[in-house]
């Protein structure tokens, strides 16, 4: 390293953070610090958020950062006692989940199939599929409503459902299709030597053994399909059908003029993603990341 | 697959099982492989198509596309200032995750990789923004911005200003889509770095520090250096998530003041869609593919060959 140390360039104070040692104690305070700020940063518009759900208006508009002066429950409570709230967290649910489910049956027969077979075109059908990380959703969003509209699907779950188990399989089944290819080989070897078939290793030992790459494209799709605004925003015009995205957006154009009760449903309608979050945090950020670094 | 290689090379061991475990592959190839083939087909292949084929039309979506106009859409759009303005937002995106978000998510992953108190607190709350989705954090930060109430607010009695409407400002409103886009994303390449850094070998580093080499020497000669294939893929996910940024339009601004704060998908759906002008969206759509195409090809050519 000694040719090196003429090095001077800008600041990198953190950069000791990766050795073994640990820095002196007033390096410490000033990095736990930035820490705390930066996380006061990130967690005020939040608490925020979830505090003024039970603000009067008028304490809201005085004292957007304080504890409210009554404690208001009836905002929080009457979204809670409505259909609506229900209705746009069930369909959401309704449509992540059938996204999931399909996305995995598909792409992980596909996977497969490009796993461990060799057939004419195979490499050139893998890069067909793999064209789609190359671009969003978003480009294609004006055929993709003809589409939809043309097919009937307009305003119905599927029409929302088919169009992201498609734009999600070019990721899906890049990572699962990697994950079987690492199973040892010396497992279908034998399993074809006693005479199974594909079909059975498939169900019997490419997928019991896959379960953390399964789920971590379940968690992807999951996600993306949960936070999903564009594709239902083109998608249906019954308020009845709406996501949660959509419906909080509804939500907030009917009362906006009334920032409390509109705090109160973004909370409630958070919530879910929040509370999943912090039960399985360690799958899903593992999840989440391992997504883009695996692809 | 090795076993049918073998037994066709070699064609002694085993013909008749070889046979039939080939009729077997092909039926995984002929019932595995379509459903997907065709999903992706008619809701990713053939859409992308039709744009281009659509970009040559005026066309309100009923019918078929009749009345070809060639070229006139992307000339309309080239000399569109809204347009022209939404190609310079998404550039300033992607600027700012390029040069403040990359940096600031790779400082932070330094001081929360390390032994720092509650590290793996740390860790949690700066990725939890990134759970939630566009639209919710979007307006969550309406609320911030908004003059009469939230941050803004605060800041605005505090100097004993009038209330500040930095939504309705068009010289600034687009910095506080930026500011969102920050808040919301940095903790997810926050955690791409901890994941590096957690991939270095530390008696590397332990090496480094035997010999002399000070803390920034061991950042810049070897934390970097082993962390460049984690840093090229931020910058990829980077890049293409800023040029199809579109959910924080809505609850943020809709695009306004004047226009000022679309997006190329947010221009495309104003202008496009919600007009049934399909022509001319799927041309808007067609140059974002365009786009992204041309990027993601090129920068995995120049930067991500031997990753």
């Amino acid at each position: 390293m000694t040719e090196t140390s003429i090095a001077i360039e800008g600041a990198a104070a953190a950069a000791h953070e990766t050795s073994g040692r640990p820095p002196g104690a007033l390096a410490s305070v000033a990095l736990l610090a930035a820490l705390v700020v930066l996380a006061g940063i990130v967690l005020v518009p939040i608490l925020a958020t979830v505090v003024g759900g039970f603000k009067e208006l008028g304490d809201l508009q005085s004292r957007p950062f304080s504890l409210p002066r009554v404690w208001v429950w009836k905002n929080y409570w009457d979204i809670l006692t409505g259909s609506r709230y229900w209705q746009v967290l069930g369909n959401s649910l309704l449509i992540a989940v059938l996204t999931v489910a399909l996305t995995l049956a598909l792409s992980s027969m596909a996977a497969f199939a490009f796993a461990h077979l060799r057939f004419f075109g195979d490499r050139f059908l893998l890069s067909y599929i793999q064209l789609g990380l190359l671009f969003p959703l978003a480009t294609a969003i004006p055929p993709l409503f003809i589409k939809v509209r043309d097919l009937g699907l307009l305003d119905t779950y599927w029409g929302v459902i088919l169009p992201q188990v498609a734009f999600s399989l070019a990721m899906s089944v890049l990572l699962l299709r990697n994950a079987f290819k690492q199973l040892p080989s010396e497992l279908l070897d034998a399993a074809m030597m006693d005479g199974c078939g594909y079909f059975r290793f498939f169900f019997y030992v490419t997928l019991p053994l896959s379960g953390p790459i399964l789920s971590t494209v379940a968690i992807i799709s999951f996600v993306e399909s949960w936070n999903a605004y564009l594709l239902p925003l083109i998608v249906f015009n019954s308020e009845s059908r709406y996501p949660w995205t959509l419906g909080l957006m509804a939500y907030q154009g009917q009362y906006s003029t009334q920032w409390q009760l509109v705090l109160a449903f973004i909370t409630l309608t958070i919530l879910p993603a929040i509370l999943m979050f912090l039960m399985a945090q360690r799958y899903i950020v593992a999840g989440l990341t391992a997504g883009a670094v695996k692809a | 697959m090795s076993v049918i290689e073998t037994a066709s090379a070699t064609g002694t061991t085993s013909v008749e099982p070889a046979r039939r475990m080939s009729a077997n592959g092909w039926a995984i190839v002929v019932i595995f492989l379509p459903p997907a083939l065709l999903l992706f087909t008619v809701f990713v292949a053939l859409p992308i198509a039709q744009a281009a084929w659509f970009g040559f039309f005026n066309w309100d979506g009923y019918g078929r596309p009749e009345r070809f106009i060639g070229l006139k859409n992307y000339g309309y759009l080239l000399n569109n200032a809204t347009f022209n303005r939404s190609l310079i937002n998404n550039g300033l995106v992607i600027a700012v995750s390029l040069l403040v978000q990359q940096p600031v998510a790779l400082a932070v992953a330094l001081m929360v990789a390390g032994r720092v108190a509650g590290a793996a607190w740390f860790r949690m709350i700066f990725f939890l923004p990134y759970v939630l989705a566009d639209v919710a954090a979007g307006l969550i930060w309406h609320f911030m911005f908004d003059g009469g109430y939230g941050l803004s607010s605060v800041v605005t009695d505090a100097l004993g200003l009038p209330p500040y409407y930095l939504l309705a400002d068009k010289t600034w409103a687009f910095s506080a889509i930026l500011i969102v886009i920050l808040w919301k994303y940095f903790g997810f390449y926050t955690m791409l770095y901890v994941a590096g850094l957690q991939g270095i070998d530390r008696s590397l580093l332990e090496a480094a520090e035997m010999d002399g080499a000070s803390a920034f020497q061991r950042f810049r000669h070897i934390t970097l250096p082993l962390l460049g294939p984690m840093i090229r893929l931020a910058i990829f996910f980077s890049v293409i998530g800023s040029l199809k940024l579109f959910d924080f339009i809505p609850p943020l601004t809709g695009g306004g003041p004047f226009e000022t704060t679309n997006t190329m998908v947010s221009y495309l759906y104003y202008f496009g869609i919600t007009r049934m002008r399909f022509g001319f969206s799927s041309a808007v759509g067609f140059v974002l593919f365009v786009i992204c195409v041309t990027f993601a090809f090129g920068y995995r050519r120049l930067f991500m060959r031997d990753d």
